[in-house]
């Protein structure tokens, strides 16, 4: 049973259902990958202005920071902007909760561009569903079969998956 | 990323931000923290914690050598890859006796698989000694109990290394394997290979996140990380005895490289070192794989050996060893 959820697994929900699965029984390959590394470097150099960054709320999310009206998250790229939007809805939803309510900024910053998240009812709705289906999923007692994806090759589990023997000759 | 290995005496300590050693004889050498991945001790040298919790930082595996050049034991940084649900899997396929020797058998498989492998390469001399152990490894899959597989496994790698005496082209011979002591520069060489594959297991390993010291073939038992001699079976033969085979018949390593302590014969230092050097230039090999399209390193196969046996005890994709076909 699993109860609380963290905005990476929210963007995990988005990308791939194996990687989330994988990610939430501990078995991670994100020390030693590259990108991961580049995101890190990322997130350390952004916002050096702001005193409030890598908040953690109630031990159960952390986000980037604060400023003004809007929470801030920033991203290499773009690539994922439909995970990107969950995990900040997920925030806006998690900070409403405890009755602040707030916008989203993703910044792109190697592409200069930055996008405004608001929390619709609409986008309510569905990120409830999310949730609830990310919950669904933890439950499973395997993992979600492995599932060729077009950016298979830069995700930290490549080797992971790809790693099988070829039917015997 | 890379290992390092100290013969010399002196100390280890940390300066700054990374790690040097300090020896009389050679001065100062700095090791530059973020390119080491493993250090290996064989000298005698002194350390303190200040090193250790760079070496924690850095996830820098610290492992250690007895005199006579034998494992004694790892410094290993808190793990940062830690699965509960893993551990637990991994356990219960130990605890079902099906499953168990399911595990055991694909090691033992693999393995001979890999010495069958090296002895087609001289087919001609070796043609009698593959049909023995071909007439032993039916029984694998049939077997029902561990030990009916390990003796099973002796066997054939008993034929194996009597086999070798067609192999190898100068005077080291083989009669007897002889772990404790190596009684020959043969089984010194066997056993300084098997010891250098098992630290290497053993640092893949602790890069996952399966447990060292939960084992199939080999019972787990507190002293060692059995786990690491299981994976160690399917890779002696198809990296540390292709190397013996390489370094003796090339010449490499003659029998000048050893010295005999009263019936205890082991590699010296300039040995062990000619050892090493191949032994480094072998992990770092690539062959293109099949399924991951790109070149992978040896000791990535390692590696991957590990992930398999994760995909299989979480009940994603049954494991099926490494049978190299290249």
């Amino acid at each position: 049973m699993t109860t609380s959820i963290s905005g990476v697994q929210v963007y995990y929900y988005s990308v791939c259902k194996r990687k989330l699965w994988l990610f939430s029984k501990g078995i991670t390959f994100e020390n030693e990958h590259d990108r991961v590394l580049e995101g890190k470097v990322l997130h350390e150099r952004s916002y050096p202005y702001l005193e409030r960054k890598e908040q953690l709320i109630d031990n159960t999310f952390k986000i980037d920071a604060v400023e003004g009206e809007y929470v801030r998250e920033v991203k290499i790229s773009s690539k994922m902007a439909n995970a990107d939007r969950m995990q900040v809805l997920y925030y806006l939803d998690q900070l409403r909760q405890r009755g602040v309510n707030k916008k989203g900024l993703i910044s792109y910053t190697k592409e200069r561009k930055t996008e405004e998240i608001e929390l619709t009812p609409v986008e309510e709705r569905k990120l409830k569903e999310s949730l609830q289906k990310i919950l669904d999923l933890l439950d499973q007692p395997i993992p979600p079969p492995f599932k060729r994806l077009p950016y298979c090759n830069q995700c930290a589990y490549h080797s992971f998956c790809y790693a099988r023997e070829e039917t015997e000759e | 990323m890379s290992d390092h290995y100290i013969f010399s005496r002196g100390r280890l300590k940390r300066k700054h931000n990374t790690i040097y050693f300090e020896s009389g004889e050679e001065g100062q050498k700095a090791l530059p923290v973020e390119r080491v991945d493993n250090l290996h001790i064989f000298g005698e040298v002194d350390l303190n914690s200040k090193l250790l919790n760079l070496l924690t930082k850095y996830d820098v595996r610290l492992h250690f050598y007895n005199y006579y050049g034998f494992y004694t034991g790892t410094y290993y940084p808190r793990t940062k890859n830690v699965s509960g649900f893993t551990v637990v899997q991994q356990s219960m396929h130990y605890l079902d006796p099906k499953k168990r020797y399911y595990m055991a058998s694909a090691f033992v498989e693999s393995g001979v698989h890999h010495m069958l492998r090296n002895l087609r390469r001289h087919k001609e001399k070796t043609g009698s000694y593959v049909d023995t152990i071909q007439a032993e490894r039916v029984k694998i899959p049939d077997g029902r109990t561990i030990p009916e597989l390990m003796g099973v496994e002796g066997r054939i790698r008993q034929t194996y290394y009597r086999s070798f005496n067609e192999i190898l082209k100068s005077d080291f011979i083989f009669t007897k394997r002889s772990k404790q002591p190596p009684a020959d520069p043969l089984n010194a060489l066997i056993s300084f290979g098997n010891s250098l594959m098992y630290t290497t297991v053993l640092a893949e390993v602790y890069k996952t996140a399966l447990d060292p010291t939960v084992s199939f073939l080999h019972e787990p038992s507190s002293k060692r990380f059995s786990l690491s001699l299981d994976v160690a079976e399917i890779f002696k033969p198809l990296i540390v005895d292709p190397l013996i085979v390489s370094l003796v018949n090339n010449r490499v390593i003659g029998k000048k490289h050893f010295e005999d302590f009263e019936g205890i014969v082991l590699l010296n230092d300039q040995g062990k070192q000619r050892f090493i050097q191949e032994w480094e230039k072998k992990l770092a090999t690539t062959v293109r794989h099949r399924t991951l399209k790109r070149k992978v390193s040896y000791r990535m196969f390692i590696r991957l050996e590990c992930y398999k046996m994760i995909k299989h005890f979480i009940g994603d994709e049954p494991y099926r060893p490494l049978k190299a076909w290249w």
